[in-house]
């Protein structure tokens, strides 16, 4: 028996391999779900119910997807021009403040038509500054950007406490470090009204769409997959790789700011230090397991909202900690990985 | 001024900065041991995570803090097993492997702390390691409690340095891994089972990443909380680059390291009120930034570093 490279992936491969991937993971978590002592398929139904179960949970549900989609995004088109953007957190956290700021401060005055879509653009623009920083360092020094972007989140979310422990502190919190709000005319629009449910949604999909139009129709989309596949060959083939990686990098980055956007403009309002469950890092397990497919992103984030959302409920009513949908999550990312491994290779005898 | 120079001058701050580094250098160290046979090893920060745990978990349980210490390291090892399955035998990407490593080792020790340790107000606490009182050092003026009032963990986390540059130069074993992280190929060609040395050298280095985080629960602090390890890995990570994959300037760097934190961490209280404290928390991660550009393009990186090996395929 040994293994043998693919040439070619069927499309049912392909799609099968992240459903197997989730079940496995799924299995694996309820080892640990029974270990606590609780019985596996009733936690796997609470975490159903939690995450659908009601009106509310349903569009807390898609609520918590929006974020992950757009982070998840932003992972995936930079991982498939193999730009290890493992920052988006901090890109996260430096778009919500900056639309805090704004908002607050200098646009707070304009109608919702034009200060909307001016704040969505000024949180892209802050995610994409911090990651410009990172790529700069791997152009100019050949430092590798996965431990630049990791150490940024971490420089990124003091740099958002000590703005609001200082100058965006809001003094109606009672003492709370937390930013000043938005004005109204920035908050999103909502989809359902009695819901938190916000058009945050809606742009993440749109984006989806885009993206992937973009990576399969243009020029860009075939230069950036080059750089991913086979730099050296891209180069030898005329692709710019430079300008190639800064484009990759202002959207990704851009991703990752405007979900921090999103998220403040569309639920919160104002920014604290925990605007993010960890929507930077989980985005990366949902871009590995679209298969960095833009379309699937969508999938893939919808998977990880159910069970975040879910196991809040679960937790709840059964007493396992919440933190197994973080378990799940990450083991998902796993199975992925090993799924993909099997579904580049077959087994000859 | 003055300030800086009391601060130099205390002994408080020599043996923080020692304190502050031993960590760091068991984290560098386990990194450096996986890298130099060719597997980067992102797991560190969910290792570091879950040896803090368990190791706790274990004294707060009964073990006696030598056990603790032990039980961490080999968990760190199984998850050295875990990587070394997915880097070396499916020859997935180190990256994403490492993260996912993390991602899974960190989210299993919040979820294991949380369903074996109940929710307190205060948390729950234990006797930490207690300063080696070293006959004849330990009492000496200023040189006792600046350099000899260490816990047992510091000493051996400068002894387990040098072991390794030995190791790593002075014995066959350390070329052959040496040899597997730069050309997985011609080890082979001699003799060295490359896929035995890459197992072993990653299950042993997150060994000392599961000891690196035992530390910061059994010697540093006395209890566990999530995010404690607040990027230490990452720190490490980028310290393996600033010592070019030698033990010894590993040592070296996580102690200078050491002293910039130590230093900022006394500086805090006396800027109080004039300078936000969070501009002092950025300049560990700022330093480690700043160090990788100095130093990325002037340190050889292990030519098979992030390449998987399949005989007989290139």
């Amino acid at each position: 028996m040994r293994l043998e490279r693919r040439e070619h992936r069927p499309l049912a491969l392909v799609i099968a391999t992240p459903v197997v991937a989730v079940l496995a993971a799924l299995a694996l978590s309820g080892i640990l779900i029974a270990l606590a002592g609780a019985p596996v398929l009733e936690a796997y139904r609470r975490i159903l119910i939690g995450a659908f179960g009601s009106r509310l949970s349903t569009t807390e549900t898609l609520t918590r997807a929006a974020p992950l989609m757009l982070t998840g995004l932003a992972a995936a088109v930079a991982f498939r021009a193999r730009l290890w953007n493992i920052g988006a957190e901090g890109q996260l956290y430096l778009g919500a403040i900056t639309v805090a700021a704004a908002s607050s401060h200098l646009l707070g005055g304009l109608p919702s038509a034009v200060q909307i879509p001016l704040l969505l653009i000024l949180g892209a623009m802050a995610g994409m500054v911090l990651l410009i920083l990172p790529l700069w360092l791997r152009l100019r020094f050949q430092v590798d950007e996965v431990v630049t972007t990791l150490l940024l989140n971490f420089v990124a979310l003091l740099f958002v406490s000590m703005l609001i422990d200082t100058v965006l502190k809001d003094p109606t919190a009672f003492g709370w470090p937390q930013s000043q709000s938005v004005a109204d005319a920035a908050m999103l629009p909502k989809l359902l009204a009695r819901s938190r449910l916000h058009i945050g949604i809606l742009i993440a999909m749109a984006l989806a769409v885009i993206i992937h139009l973009v990576q399969s129709r243009t020029v860009f989309g075939l230069q950036s997959r080059a750089a991913g596949l086979n730099p050296a060959g891209a180069v030898f083939a005329g692709v710019p790789l430079g300008a190639t990686l800064v484009k990759v990098a202002c959207i990704s980055g851009g991703l990752a700011g405007l979900a921090g956007a999103v998220e403040v403009m569309g639920v919160k309002s104002y920014v604290t230090t925990d605007l993010s469950p960890g929507y930077g890092y989980s985005g990366i397990v949902v871009a590995m397991l679209a298969g960095l497919h833009p379309l699937g992103v969508v999938l893939a984030a919808l998977f990880t909202a159910i069970m975040f959302v879910g196991a809040d409920g679960m937790s709840r009513s059964m007493g396992i900690p919440s933190y197994i949908a973080d378990v799940t999550v990450a083991l998902s990312l796993l199975t992925m990985l090993v799924a993909l491994f099997f579904t580049q290779y077959r087994i000859r005898r | 001024m003055s300030t800086l120079f009391d601060i130099l001058a205390s002994a408080g701050l020599w043996a923080a900065v020692l304190r502050i580094a031993t960590p760091l250098i068991l984290g560098t160290l386990g990194a450096l041991l996986s890298e130099r046979a060719g597997v980067l090893h992102l797991g560190i920060e969910g290792i570091m995570t879950f040896g803090a745990m368990i190791g706790w978990l274990a004294v707060y349980n009964g073990a006696d803090l030598w056990t603790g210490f032990l039980v961490a390291a080999l968990a760190g090892a199984a998850f050295g097993v875990l990587h070394a399955m997915l880097t070396v035998t499916l020859g997935l990407s180190q990256h994403v492997a490492g993260l996912g490593v993390t991602l899974f080792a960190s989210s299993f020790s919040y979820y294991v702390f949380r369903m074996l340790v109940p929710v307190a107000g205060t948390p729950p606490t234990i006797t930490p390691f207690q300063p080696l009182d070293i006959p004849g050092l330990t009492s000496l003026p200023f040189f006792g409690p600046a350099f000899f009032a260490q816990t047992a963990p510091t000493y051996l986390a400068i002894i387990a340095a040098l072991l390794l540059g030995l190791v790593l130069f002075r014995t066959p074993l350390g070329l052959a891994i040496r040899m597997t992280g730069e050309n997985p190929h011609a080890a082979e060609s001699q003799g060295i089972n490359p896929v035995a040395i890459r197992y072993g050298a990653v299950i042993a280095g997150s060994a000392l990443m599961g000891m690196a985080g035992a530390f910061l629960t059994l010697s540093a602090f006395n209890s566990f909380f999530p995010t404690m390890v607040q990027g230490r890995g990452w720190i490490c990570i980028a310290l393996v680059v600033f010592s070019s994959w030698r033990p010894g300037r590993a040592l070296l760097g996580a102690l200078l390291f050491a002293f910039f934190d130590g230093v900022q961490l006394r500086l805090q209280p006396a800027l109080n009120g004039i300078v936000p404290y969070q501009l002092f928390l950025m300049i560990p991660y700022l330093l480690s930034i700043a160090a990788l550009a100095i130093m990325a393009r002037r340190a050889r990186v292990p030519q098979a570093l992030m390449q998987p090996y399949r005989r007989g395929e290139r």
